[in-house]
């Protein structure tokens, strides 16, 4: 519907209230542009090979990727059992679950320290009967991603779960699909969208963890250094060469935004 | 006998007991007013909702039996459902969709789409096979799901009010087609509708079925003929009393007063006249007409090219005149007249 060409006078914005708003608007875009225009674009290229930086790519690349498909392999089934299976304490999981969005991610890590290190309740039990240690390890550091990450993922699909139209898997099943056919050629088709946008967004956020990741598996270069710890160790030190990390993350930050914007931006 | 069912159960606010059967290449129209639980019984013949009590037989086989323990799901059952809005599934093509119940079974791609092709091109839109379902329209999208229901060869086919979701025009063309399909299968076939039209151009056997429970069933000629409660009265358009009968006089049981009949009577009865036996004046009559009542005009509805007068008074009754008497009497809406009946013209039966 396009706007009326006479907008009639009651209709036109408050001026107070626009000036507030722009306000709100600068405080969000005036740090970017500042980002910007302290970059050194051109020593760019140059401070994103140190050999610092480059494994801090690398290993944040590694990780963000590998916490995003645990977060599609496990908030796959836990977010179809929370939208469409009735158990008691189901509204409790569902917290629980998106905790971590709410949850300071230090806190998370402390949390984490306490369940997986060499003497939290779990942790304990894999280092002594498999020796698999998780804290300062590039596991660890995907872990610690992982748990923040994947609320965001099961929050989005289960979302989609619930709003579909459940009379499809109805017409699947009278047409002789089991329950794997009719998830495999119906319910995942038809929630394919949310799937990969939860992905998408799952995948941005572990990009920048940081609390999480620094309290539970600390920042060694090459093993759990990710991105936005090289960011902040090097902000002292090489000031340029952080700067050239932010912008990496802010570029993808904003291809995240533009690749969902169907989802996000069309909105009215 | 194909299909024999045998159901109980409660859902919510509607209570559902249900015997039905029905023969190989029979077409029975489930007829009801809304929330009398058609949906909900073709919902369970289906495998989607669940029995309390009862037994479904299909071909032989017991595919629902609580007591027993028994329950086929839906994909292990021997039927094809329609929807209402048929539930194409929007991201496959049109053949594709065609096509599922037979990949859903184990049929290879290749042979499976030559099957749905062959199926496209018999309800008439094998040009469509490579659209998708939201480009296509509702009489397309209807064919299609007919050919999806049949392309998997059931024993029961139930069609879920199949052409309640077209326009006029399109729907003549669509039922007609039905019916072309529905004579060529050989399985047993539930069509559920609240349109008499659907049910007298496709069914062979009309089950009416009201809060649950069925309150008639027979072939059309004998459900209209012979309606038997108030919804099937208004759906076939007659007046439907009921009452007391002593020798010729029956005293009607909902309203204060007597109705004159042809013949010696005696007992509960129903007294079936058709509006067009309905005689409207302006005076007291004269005549040979042994009912007349007095009542005030509460409406009209235009029918084809004839008008139907709704009355109120001691005996509620539509009347059918031409467009030309309402004028020459000048009848209006809140008017009083008089209706008379001939006792020849009421058909008595047995309540």
């Amino acid at each position: 519907m396009s706007p009326p060409r006479n907008p009639p006078l009651r209709t036109r914005p408050p001026v107070l209230v626009v000036g507030v708003a722009v306000v709100a608007v600068a405080f969000f875009a005036l740090p970017l542009i500042g980002l910007m225009q302290r970059a050194s674009w051109a020593t760019l290229g140059h401070d994103l090979t140190t050999p610092e930086a480059r494994a801090a790519l690398r290993l944040s690349l590694v990780c963000s990727v590998s916490a995003t498909a645990l977060s599609v392999v496990f908030g796959l089934p836990l977010a179809w059992v929370l939208a469409r299976v009735r158990f008691p304490g189901r509204p409790f999981v569902r917290a629980l679950v998106l905790l971590p969005l709410v949850l300071p991610p230090v806190v998370g890590g402390v949390a984490l320290l306490a369940a997986f290190s060499r003497r939290g309740i779990v942790g304990e039990h894999l280092y002594d009967w498999f020796g698999i240690q998780l804290t300062f390890t590039t596991a660890g550091a995907i872990l610690a991603e992982t748990f923040v990450a994947l609320p965001f993922f099961v929050i989005t699909v289960e979302a989609a779960l619930r709003l579909m139209d459940r009379r499809y898997e109805d017409a699947a099943a009278t047409l002789g699909a089991g329950r794997w056919t009719v998830f495999r050629r119906v319910t995942l088709p038809m929630i394919g969208p949310a799937v990969v946008a939860g992905a998408v967004l799952a995948w941005a956020r572990a990009l920048g963890e940081f609390g999480a990741t620094i309290t539970f598996a600390g920042n060694i270069i090459g093993k759990t250094q990710t991105l936005p710890l090289a960011v902040y160790q090097t902000l002292d030190t090489r000031p340029d060469v952080a700067i050239a990390m932010s912008v990496v993350l802010l570029t993808v930050s904003l291809i995240v935004i533009v690749s969902l914007r169907d989802r996000w931006l069309a909105r009215p | 006998m194909t299909v024999s069912a045998d159901l109980h159960l409660e859902l919510g606010s509607l209570k559902l007991d249900v015997e039905l059967s029905i023969e190989p290449g029979e077409v029975v129209a489930l007829l009801g007013p809304n929330g009398a639980g058609k949906t909900t019984l073709l919902r369970s013949l289906a495998g989607l909702q669940g029995t309390d009590t009862g037994r479904v037989v299909i071909d032989g086989d017991v595919v629902d039996d609580p007591e027993a323990g028994i329950f086929i799901p839906p994909e292990r059952r021997p039927v094809a459902v329609v929807f209402q809005d048929y539930l194409l599934f929007p991201h496959l093509t049109v053949l594709e969709n065609v096509a599922f119940g037979l990949r859903a079974r184990g049929v290879g791609r290749e042979p499976a789409r030559a099957t749905a092709r062959l199926w496209l091109d018999r309800v008439g839109v094998g040009e469509l096979a490579a659209s998708k379902p939201a480009a296509i329209s509702g009489g397309q999208a209807q064919r299609t799901a007919l050919a999806r229901a049949l392309a998997t060869d059931p024993r029961l086919l139930l069609l879920d009010e199949p052409l309640s979701a077209l326009d006029a025009g399109t729907r003549i063309s669509v039922r007609r087609d039905l019916r072309r399909h529905l004579d060529h299968f050989t399985g047993a076939t539930v069509l559920v509708t609240h349109d008499a039209l659907d049910a007298l151009a496709l069914a062979d056997r009309v089950i009416i079925l009201e809060a649950g429970t069925v309150t008639q069933a027979g072939t059309i000629a004998e459900v209209t003929t012979r309606p038997r409660t108030d919804y099937v009265a208004d759906l076939i358009g007659v007046n439907l009393l009921r009452g007391e009968a002593t020798d010729t006089s029956v005293d009607l049981v909902d309203h204060r007063a007597h109705v004159i009949i042809a013949d010696v009577r005696r007992g509960p009865v129903l007294l079936l006249i058709h509006p067009h036996s309905v005689s409207l004046h302006r005076q007291p009559p004269e005549g040979s007409a042994r009912n007349q009542w007095l009542g005030e005009i509460t409406g009209f509805d235009l029918l084809g090219d004839r008008v139907r007068v709704r009355l109120d008074g001691d005996v509620p009754l539509v009347a059918e005149v031409t467009p030309a008497a309402v004028v020459a009497m000048g009848l209006a809406e809140g008017e009083a007249v008089w209706a008379t009946v001939k006792a020849t013209d009421i058909t008595v039966y047995p309540a």
